[in-house]
Parts: C-alpha cells; structure tokens; sequence
C-alpha cells in the first residue's frame, strides 16, 4: 500500500519537475521512500530528468547521512548515540542490538528484516536510552527490556508471515 | 462538559499514550455526551509521561505514569465521577484560587512559560485551539497596525537574542534584511536540531507549531519577505506531520497565501526535510542544502541578510526564537523585558537531561542559576548520586563543573565558563561519568559531522580524537596534553564556520576543569569515575546474579564460571573488558569499577 503511494509520489516528483532549483534532496528523499534506498538506476534518472551530473548527485548522497546506496531492511532500527543516551548506557544498548541480531551498525541482516544504524540524537533524551524502530520510539531501555522488544518484533514477523502462508493456501 | 487530554509529544508516545488514549475513546464512546477527548503536545515533565489530564472548567488536574488501567479509573472516578484525586499520581493540579498543588509542584513553580505557554495546553493539530489561545492575533496586529520599521523596533526594544544558540540580537539581525532592496527575500526556520541533548525545538513544533508559523510571517513581513522555510530533521516525523497540518490549516484560514487578513501582504512557506547532517545548522551549510547542494558552510561576508539562499536576502532564525515573536508583539517590549536579565532578557526553554530525576522541559527566566535547574527543577541527581557536571551547549559546549553551579545561565555568564549557551541542551553527569570519555564522545561526533572543508578542522579533530582514545584506553603519554591544547587552539583558529571553532570545547573544558582526571588515566591507567570499560575491574554482584548462565555464553574468552543457578564469578585474568556480560545480564548483575 505504502508502495502504491510513494512510488507515484516519486514518479510524480519527477514528472513534475520544472527545473526550480533545490529540488534535488527533496527527489532523493522521495525515491529512498519509495524504494527504501536509492537505486543506481534512481540515480540515472534523476540526472536525466533535473540534468544535474550523476557526479553531483552521488556527491550529495554520500554527504547526508539520511541516504543509503543498499537496501535497507523491512525494520530500519536507530539507535540514538547522543549524549544523554550516552551517559544512560546507550552503548550496552548498541551492543545488545548487535548481539541479538548478529549484525554491526551500518549492516541488514542476512534475512533482510532489521537494518541497524545510529543516529546522533533522536531528540527523546529524558526517555535516554531510546531506539526508534521504524516511525516507533522506544524509551528507557535495558538490555533486559530491548531484548523483550525484539523478541516482540520477531513474534510480529513470525506472524505476518503465517498468515501469508494461510492466506496463500485458501 | 468535561475535557480528558493526552500527552502525545514523542515523549508520550515511546512511553505509551497512543494505547491509553485508545482506551479513553472506547470509554468515551460508551457513555457519550460526558466529555470531550483531545490531544496535546509536551508539557515538559516526559520524566512522568504518560501524562492525563482532567480539565474541568478552570481547575486541571494532571495525572503521571497513566497506562491504561489507570486510564479506566481516572474516567471512573474523575470523568464519570467526581471524586477529589489525591496521590503520588497526581503531578499537577492547578485551579484559579489556589495554589498549584500536586507532586510536581516544584517542577512548574520556578518555570516562566512564554515560549512554552501553549506546548500542554492546547491540541496542535487544531488551529481553532491556538487562536481560542490569542493565536495569530500578533499577526493580526502586525499586519494591520504597524509598519514592518514598528515591528523592527519593537523587536530592537524587547532585547530578543538568537535563542539557537549565537545570541545574536534578533531585531537586528531583521533590520540588516530589512535592509537591502531586492526582488526577493527569504525567511528560514532553523529547525535542524542537531545538538545531541536537545530537544526544545522538537517539542515546541509537536506541541505549538502554530505559534513558529505566526513568528515566522511576522518577520517576512517586517522585512518584507515573499517566501519561506522550515527545514526541519527527518528524525522528527512527528514534528513534521504536525507542521503540515499546521500550515495547511493556516493556509485555509488566510494568514499564508495571497493578501494574508486582506492587507496586501503575500507570504507562504514550505518544509523541508533535513537529511541527517548537523553541519547543516549552521546557516550558510542550511542554505546550501536547501539549495540542493552538499551541506557546506560559505565564507562570511557576504552574510545571509544580504545574499543568502539563492543570492537574495535571507533571515534565518531558530524555532525558539520565532516563537517568541507573535507574544513580544502582542504583550510588548517591555512586558519581555520585565523577565531575565539585562543584557539577556527574556526566558529560555532549557532541556534537562542525562543524570538528573526530572528529565524534561523547562522554560525559566534567564539568569536562573544552574543549582535550580538541577535541584529544584530537575529534582537532584539520580540515585541520591553526586551532582558532578553539566554538559551545555552539545558539542559546541562544554562542561560546567559542580563547583560553579551558582553560576546564573544568560548569555555572558556562560561563555566566561568555557561552556556556550547553545540552543538550550542541559546533559547532567554525575560521578559515575568519566570526563575524559564525555570529551571523546564528543569529538568521536564532530570528527564524524565534519564537513571536511578545512583542513583543521577535518584532520585536526581526527587527531584529537586519536589521542582521547589513546587515553581512555590507558595508553596515553604525558605530552598527550600539551598536544590536545595545541590542536585546540588551531582548530579554533584556522576554522571556518562555528561547527570547527567549538568543537575543541568539551576538551578545553575538561581539561580546564578535570585535568587530574586525565592525569590519572595517563599516569596510574585508573579511570576514577569508572566509565572507561578498559581501565576498570569487571565483577559479579552475588546479591543480584541468580546463576541463569547468560553471562558464561555471550563471553567470548570464557573467562566466567559458575553452575546453574550459582553465583557464577569473573576470572579477572582472562576477561578482556568486552562488556558482553553487562549487555546479556537481564538482572544488572554484572560491576565494573
């Protein structure tokens, strides 16, 4: 459904394009929404349509943080390093992130549910530790109570997936 | 009729709202016609969100820690009925004849709320709230009584400075706009709250970003602006739906568009997301990337007020700041001035976090000293531990150590500390956190957010951040020291945007304040606050541990034993300090000092 939308929002973007100048950004944002990251191919087109040089373009993917050339994962965990967390133990909590899913910060997993990253602050500091996982921010974490909350997402996943399978068997 | 209102910041959320106030609509719909049920942005005690409150008339009370059982007893007895609430859940309870009552009492009395006096009070998804709140009536009076020069002045006079940190006297920033004779000139919001422990902004645009918009077309008016910006972070999706909803209202009701209240005067605005780089706060790194560019800072002058984005005049003020303006223009210059100090008039919405009990918002006169921000406002240091520092600033700041706490925060007290004002982050360390550690955190952040323009900036916090981790790792030489101070000053100098000329800060600072706990590092590889992993003793509290062997299988070099349900012990030879067992312990069990 989320697809549907943001890929004609992409399209759209783009179509409607007039060469107004600082368009550029908001275009990535849009093709990253749409699909989860910025594909080489995004990039050809972009540059196409606006005639900014793929150069230029790459330039300013890899500058902001926001951008990713890989796909990410069904779950996008960020975990705030800032300083309130910090001090609060933020980084027994990255540590725990990367334990139970077995991958390191900037990874997907393998299965390609939990892409993990950090972000400086995600402005939530009397709630310190906080991750968000997608748009959901969770506060006040242990290492104790973020492995009961993956364990949750987990479950959500296991779930999801069987009822496809029923769904595909009726 | 009754009113029930939900806290639904992101502070309220991550603690659970959403579910309570799912109940409170079942309930509601059950017995209807008893009560209106609503919404509401901080109200700056997220210490004790989820927050509930009970409006009756004049009199409110306000309920902490609501889950939704909870829920169901308050609209019981408090909806339903009408029986006095009375406890340790009652934060707040505020009615015209009496004084503010409540177990937080505490936390409101000390507070002067002018930035924050709609953030809790109204729905921010409702425009008919903020103007039942005096909303847009600034604008109203800008427009239609004054001249934009009046607007100028009256800003001049109430002493407004830069609230994102600079303190930058606002009105004059507008006059240099106001200034020059263009086609075209832009307003900007500086919503890229990238300062880690700091969340004012964030909390003021979920809570009452109306009053950011008035701000914002008072000044495009007052400059003579046809256009504007908020550029907001990405990571506060909650900010942003509210602020779409909130311009498209505005929109609607005719204060953006085309002849705004039918004085000719034409302004809109739009957001725009930050993509994730805290180089772009700085103002001509903004412009950059609004511009669609690599978020690179420009040689000053030509400043912003005269060739900014695009090459045409531009104001750019943070979210603070604008929303100060609509209630300077209706109350007055003098009424602002009445509050603060001299030279720093006005309030300050500080963000009180890290160590301290009542982590939150709270907006104070500015000359309040540290000590009532932390004790009385913030309730004291966690645990009944020691009140070490505090952090001001991010990584621009520094760190004001426990013995200057008398020290009053305005714009010329801090400074002379080492520490700046900032955009109002306050991080609280108590002795549990390792100094020396707090200036690698922090340089690990700006070496990273280094735009990579000047050299010394790119290389030089590299370095810097080289030796901090030499030294926290116990490996560091004496001359270690000199070199920091050295780097410090280059960086400093040979930077050119502010991102460069602070970060040196939190090193300075501490070496300035903790240079025996450097010293001990260097010198006996001790780390007396016990927060640098590799330099303490790892153990296992008997009292705690119940033997569930967790520990034993996440250590990497076996060096745990113990027995199924026995203490189990660390073999102090063998551990290499990975932590892994604090971060597998469900119990808290494992120590290090």
């Amino acid at each position: 459904m989320k697809t549907a939308t943001s890929q004609s929002s992409f399209n759209y973007r783009l179509w409607r394009y007039d060469g107004a100048p600082g368009e550029l950004i908001p275009l990535l944002q849009s093709a990253q929404d749409h699909f989860g990251y910025v594909p080489r191919r995004a990039i050809s087109h972009i540059s196409g349509v606006t005639g900014i040089p793929e150069s230029d373009i790459y330039g300013v993917i890899t500058f902001y943080s926001q951008f990713r050339l890989q796909p990410m994962g069904k779950y996008v965990i960020r975990a705030c390093a800032g300083t309130a967390c910090h001090v609060s133990g933020a980084r027994m909590i990255i540590e725990t992130i990367e334990d139970e899913l077995g991958i390191e910060v900037g990874d997907t997993s393998e299965d390609g549910l939990f892409t993990f990253n950090t972000v400086a602050c995600i402005g939530c500091c009397s709630l310190a530790p906080v991750i968000m996982i997608n748009d959901d921010t969770h506060g006040r974490l242990t290492p104790a109570s973020l492995r009961k909350l993956l364990k949750g997402y987990r479950r959500k996943i296991g779930e999801s997936t069987e009822t496809a399978v029923e769904a595909v068997g009726e | 009729m009754k009113k029930i209102i939900v806290g639904m910041g992101t502070c309220g959320l991550s603690a659970g709202a959403r579910a309570v106030y799912d109940r409170l609509e079942e309930l509601a719909a059950e017995t209807p016609g008893v009560c209106e049920l609503t919404r509401t942005g901080c109200i700056g005690m997220c210490y004790r969100e989820p927050l509930v409150e009970v409006r009756d008339g004049e009199d409110r009370v306000i309920f902490g820690e609501v889950d939704p059982d909870a829920a169901r007893t308050i609209f019981r007895d408090h909806v339903l009925g009408n029986e006095p609430a009375s406890g340790s859940s009652v934060v707040l309870s505020i009615s015209p004849d009496s004084e503010i009552g409540g177990a937080e009492a505490e936390f409101i009395r000390l507070q002067e709320r002018i930035v924050l006096r709609n953030c809790g009070n109204i729905d921010p998804e409702s425009i008919e709230d903020y103007e039942a709140a005096g909303g847009y009536q600034g604008l109203r009076k800008s427009l239609l009584d004054m001249t934009p020069g009046e607007i100028i002045q009256e800003i001049k006079d109430s002493g407004l400075r830069g609230r994102g940190g600079g303190g930058f006297p606002t009105g004059l920033k507008w006059s240099f706009t106001a200034g020059y004779d263009s086609d075209k000139k832009y307003v900007i919001c500086n919503a890229d709250e990238g300062d880690p422990g700091a969340f004012m902004d964030r909390s003021i645009l979920e809570g009452d970003p109306h009053s950011v918009l008035e701000g914002m077309i008072i000044c495009a008016r007052a400059i003579g602006a046809s256009f504007g910006y908020i550029y907001c972070r990405a990571e506060y999706p909650l900010a942003i739906y509210r602020l779409e909803i909130a311009l498209a209202a505005a929109r609607k009701k005719g204060y953006l568009g085309e002849d705004i209240l039918g004085s000719g005067f034409d302004f809109d605005m739009k957001i725009k997301q930050g993509a994730g780089a805290f180089v772009c706060g700085e103002e001509t790194a903004l412009i950059a990337s609004i511009e669609g560019q690599r978020g690179m800072p420009r040689i000053r002058p030509p400043f912003p007020a005269e060739k900014g984005l695009w090459r045409k005049p531009t104001n750019n003020n943070n979210v603070e700041t604008y929303s100060n303006i609509p209630w300077i223009v209706i109350n007055r210059a003098s009424a602002y001035k009445a509050f603060g100090t001299e030279k720093s008039p006005g309030t300050k919405v500080f963000a009180l976090a890290g160590k301290v009990v009542h982590g939150g918002l709270a907006e104070v006169s500015m000359g309040t000293t540290i000590e009532d921000l932390v004790f009385r406002i913030g309730g004291g240091i966690k645990e009944g531990r020691e009140f070490k520092a505090v952090q001001m600033g991010g990584p621009s700041g520094g760190c004001i150590p426990a013995s200057l706490k008398h020290t009053p925060v305005d714009f010329e007290s801090i400074p002379a500390t080492g520490a700046i004002m900032g955009s109002g982050g306050m991080v609280v360390m108590d002795e549990t956190t390792c100094m020396v550690e707090i200036a690698r955190f922090f340089l690990d952040f700006t070496q990273s957010e280094s735009c990579g323009k000047c050299t010394f900036c790119r290389i030089g916090t590299l370095r810097m951040l080289e030796i901090l981790e030499r030294i926290t790792r116990g490996e560091g030489i004496p001359e270690d020291i000199a070199k920091l101070e050295k780097l410090s000053v280059q960086i400093k100098e040979a930077s050119l945007c502010g991102l460069g000329q602070t970060a040196p800060n939190p090193v300075q600072t501490t070496l300035k304040y903790y240079l025996d706990e450097y010293m001990a590092h260097i010198d006996d590889q001790k780390c007396p606050a016990g927060g640098c992993l590799a330099l303490v003793e790892f153990s296992i509290d008997a009292s705690k541990c119940i033997g569930c062997t967790l520990c034993a299988k996440a250590c990497p070099v076996d060096a745990i034993e113990g027995k199924v349900k026995e203490v189990h012990t660390i073999d102090t030879n063998i551990c290499v300090k990975c932590g892994k067992c604090i971060s597998s312990c469900n119990f808290g069990a494992v120590i290090t000092r």
